[in-house]
């Protein structure tokens, strides 16, 4: 009794576990708005199983470093370099989740789902990138200029989000600024974009909460606004979201328009870590040409703040400009790790010697295509059971239609361990799902035909139930290792699609023991226990 | 209670030279067809393009062919995929357009053209177009060939570590034998030989290796509670306890995988064809080439107690009929004994 009591528990817990993972759930998408043109976050509620491109259809993209026009030293940092501004432009993209990762050491591998224009995505990633050095707004103009800004944007009915009075808030305990209060004396309502702006540490430094800096780009985009921002001051949202505390900020930065210098002048950018001080340190050096003008600027602007923009994108945070800088600099990031400062060097890279990139494969399939394989697919799939069901139930009778409720069990299990690990199904992922649910109930043919054998042999029907579960057991473990061994191989050396099937089946295996050894046997028990009088087994 | 072969005593191993000699003459006829036409690889190997075209009706491939040709797509091949409105179009790249800087960009603008001049703008669209250039499907062929030398040596690991090595050593050739007769099938089907179909032969491996484990494992138990039957008759007695089983577990493969071939689409097609030659050919392996190479290599090597060379010694097995077991010496043991 109370073994069957665990087991239950046990499947229980399973159960919900599995069902727990598959539930639905808000998913964010980002797609570029049809009105406008620009990116979107919209909010969908679907299932959380990772389709693959061929399956909700979307572009693959392998690049290669092109040594056609001259060979590439070391390929494996033009690589790096390459991932660091497709990453800097993923906004740009028309999907949830693009994929950009290094496969090897010198293939770039993009992944773009649900994205339907190859030669949109092909420019948005061959796009030569853009580095440039900017000074900060240090006069606060930008900041200055918010009551007015406020002003145009009520004029125009924008109403605010915020429920708090604040103008500019503060939040680092720096002194309240002058503009801060004229706003909110000015007016008793709250300003639409003023109220959304956190004061940084900087000057030319703002902070917008994470879920609203969709609105706030939109406002700063708008034509009136842009007419009252300052003339020479310009806006850059930040590459980096930053965590204080529970609530994400993305940095906004007030920059002036003209750059100091732009990455052309840029021949070099390592990182490392000082000896004596033990600091992280980038250090950078400027053509002679670059070193010029670089030293004349830098003169002027001591004490000031110095944005990297690589993509219209500020990269990290703007470092104080200490002394006048030549055609030798270094920028010092005090006790952030090591790691930080290799990224800034990666961007000043990317932004200096840009890499030449091929594209070495491409895959592009259209959704309806992924819609009507996932169809397919299903249909496939219930047939399949449907005939499994009728095999199984029609020879083994009941004992049959414990095994087919184990089998629903099973789907659960592999559709929920999917879910759970992230995988992603793809279309030969689901032919090894409809394949493994044939081979899924091999386990329970070894099991009853031991059964079987054991009553034959003349053993009483619980004996016989516990002798068939083990003996059979040997033959079950073997039987599903050596599938698995054959499907880790094809995981390890498989690309996308093939690895889905390799996973599908990996994880098949996983669920067909535990669905047809444990759960099985759990209802046999519980059969025998209901009816002790049983003389016969319907096996 | 249905039941198959419930008490079978069929003399498998008795026809084992049929099935040398039918095996025999599919993987001639399969060497033969390789040779003289080869494997037909995907784009995924060879490199090129690869453009699926959805037109709104459909149109005569002679046209399209031709239409190909005169916006200079010689050598490209022309398919219908699945139904008479879905055309593939294959143009594989020739080493020297590698070189040049690709030519993958001029396909899909000539396919274009191509189909502007038969179907008109606007009354088709592109489905699916893969760029693969020969660098990445050499990389790929590679890639494939270490997927099944690994699989065979995993398994031969595997195997060491859980028969004897004579069981092994069957195991494995009944193994080798599917590769090679499902690469005969591959090439007399003319299927496309995609990376998911080199996943199906693996997937064939796995599934036969797992077949021939069972009626080994069944031949252990059986030599061990049997003390005085050869190996001969427990071959055959272990085939035939395992039968309803591998009906049982053929069928439901079978029936899956026939829903994959008829019902899962044009993609799924190939590795859903290799797939059930592979079921065919696992349990035939089992039966025919596992257990006979067993019994031959028993008789060159004998195991502990010998009695694989006492058959083939003796060379005469009563052939046994499905009423009466066979019982060539001595006293005849029951084929089936309570155990223990």
């Amino acid at each position: 009794m109370s073994t069957i009591r665990g087991r239950l528990i046990m499947i229980g817990l399973l159960v919900l576990g599995s069902a727990l993972s598959l539930l639905p759930r808000n998913v964010t998408q980002r797609i570029p708005d049809a009105a406008t043109g620009r990116m979107k976050d919209t909010v969908e509620r679907r299932v959380p199983i990772s389709l693959g491109l061929d399956l909700q259809g979307g572009i693959h993209l392998a690049l290669e470093v092109d040594e056609s026009k001259g060979p590439v030293p070391d390929c494996a940092d033009a690589i790096q370099r390459a991932e660091r501004v497709v990453r800097t432009r993923i906004d740009q993209f028309g999907t949830t989740e693009p994929v950009v990762q290094i496969q090897g050491r010198c293939r770039l591998i993009v992944e773009l789902a649900g994205e339907k224009d190859p030669a949109r995505a092909k420019s948005i990633i061959a796009r030569t990138a853009f580095l440039e050095f900017r000074i900060t707004d240090m006069q606060n103009q930008f900041q200055a200029a918010l009551p007015q800004i406020d002003g145009v944007l009520r004029r125009a009915g924008v109403k605010s989000r915020s429920a708090v009075p604040s103008a500019v808030s503060q939040l680092f305990g720096n002194d309240t600024s002058k503009a801060a209060k004229d706003s909110a004396a000015e007016a008793n309502t709250p300003g639409a974009l003023s109220s959304l702006l956190f004061q940084g540490q900087l000057p030319g430094e703002f902070l917008v909460p994470e879920e609203q800096w969709q609105v706030v780009d939109s406002l700063i985009e708008r034509p009136d606004v842009k007419q009252v921002i300052p003339r020479g001051i310009d806006l850059k949202w930040g590459a980096q979201v930053e965590s204080r505390g529970a609530t994400s900020y993305r940095p906004l930065y007030a920059v002036e328009s003209k750059s100091i210098i732009t990455g052309e002048e840029l021949q070099k950018a390592t990182a490392r870590r000082d000896q004596q001080t033990n600091q992280s340190i980038v250090e950078f050096v400027l053509s002679r040409r670059g070193g010029r003008k670089f030293g004349e600027e830098t003169a002027r602007h001591i004490q000031h703040y110095m944005a990297i923009i690589l993509d219209g994108r500020v990269q990290g945070q703007p470092p104080i400009i200490k002394s006048q800088i030549n055609a030798r600099g270094m920028i010092e990031l005090g006790s952030k790790p090591l790691q930080e400062a290799s990224d800034l060097a990666l961007v000043l890279r990317a932004g200096a010697l840009p890499a030449p990139l091929m594209i070495v494969e491409e895959r592009a399939i259209g959704a309806s295509l992924g819609e009507d394989s996932i169809k397919d697919g299903i249909r496939a799939g219930v047939v399949g059971v449907a005939l499994v069901i009728v095999i199984m139930v029609g020879y083994y009778r009941l004992s049959g239609a414990l095994a087919v409720a184990a089998l629903t069990l099973y789907c659960l299990f592999t559709l929920a361990g999917l879910a759970a690990f992230g995988f992603t199904l793809t279309l030969p992922g689901l032919a090894g799902f409809v394949l493994s649910i044939g081979i899924a109930v091999d386990a329970n043919v070894l099991i009853f035909e031991r059964i079987r054998e054991e009553l034959v042999h003349g053993k009483s029907l619980r004996l016989a139930v516990e002798d068939g579960f083990k003996h059979a057991m040997n033959a079950i473990v073997d039987s599903n290792v050596s599938t698995a061994l054959t499907a880790f191989i094809l995981y390890l050396v498989g690309t996308g699609p093939v690895q889905g099937f390799a996973i599908t089946l990996i994880i098949g295996i996983a669920a067909s023991m535990v669905s047809a050894i444990f759960v099985v046997k759990t209802l046999f028990l519980i059969w025998l226990q209901r009816r002790p009088t049983m003389t016969t087994l319907s096996v | 209670m249905i039941r198959f072969f419930a008490n079978a005593n069929y003399d498998f191993i008795k026809w084992r030279r049929w099935a040398y000699g039918l095996t025999a003459v599919i993987m001639l006829v399969g060497a033969f067809d390789l040779v003289i036409r080869g494997l037909n690889y995907s784009i995924e190997f060879t490199g090129g393009t690869l453009i699926q075209v959805e037109a709104k009706t459909a149109l005569p491939m002679g046209q399209i062919r031709q239409a190909l040709d005169n916006v200079g797509l010689h050598g490209a091949e022309i398919q219908t995929f699945g139904s008479d409105t879905s055309y593939v179009i294959r143009a594989r790249t020739s080493a020297a357009a590698d070189t040049t800087g690709g030519d993958t960009v001029a396909v899909a603008a000539s396919v274009t053209r191509a189909f502007d001049a038969t179907a008109g703008a606007g009354n088709y669209r592109f489905e699916r177009t893969e760029v693969v250039r020969p660098k990445v499907g050499r990389e790929l062929q590679g890639k494939a060939f270490l997927a099944i030398i690994l699989s065979f040596f995993v398994t031969l690991i595997y195997l060491a570590a859980r028969f004897e090595w004579r069981f092994g050593l069957a195991a494995v050739l009944a193994t080798a034998h599917d590769v090679l007769a499902t690469i005969a099938f591959i090439s007399l089907m003319h299927i496309e030989v995609s990376l998911i179909v080199v996943g199906a032969v693996l997937t064939v491996v796995g599934y036969s290796l797992n077949d021939t484990i069972i009626i080994f494992d069944r031949v252990r138990e059986n030599l061990h509670k049997y003390r005085r039957q050869n190996l001969y008759e427990i071959l055959n007695l272990s085939i035939n306890e395992t039968l309803p089983r591998s009906v049982l577990t053929h069928g439901t493969t079978i029936a899956t995988t026939l829903a994959l071939l008829l019902l899962a689409g044009e993609v799924i097609r190939p590795f859903a064809w290799v797939m059930s030659f592979g079921i065919f050919t696992g349990t035939f392996s089992s039966i025919y080439i596992a257990a006979p190479i067993l019994l031959l290599i028993e008789k060159r090597w004998p195991g502990e107690d010998a009695r694989g060379a006492r058959v083939i010694g003796a060379r005469a097995p009563t052939p046994a009929t499905p009423t009466a077991p066979a019982a060539p010496r001595g006293a005849p043991a029951p084929p089936r004994v309570p155990a223990r």
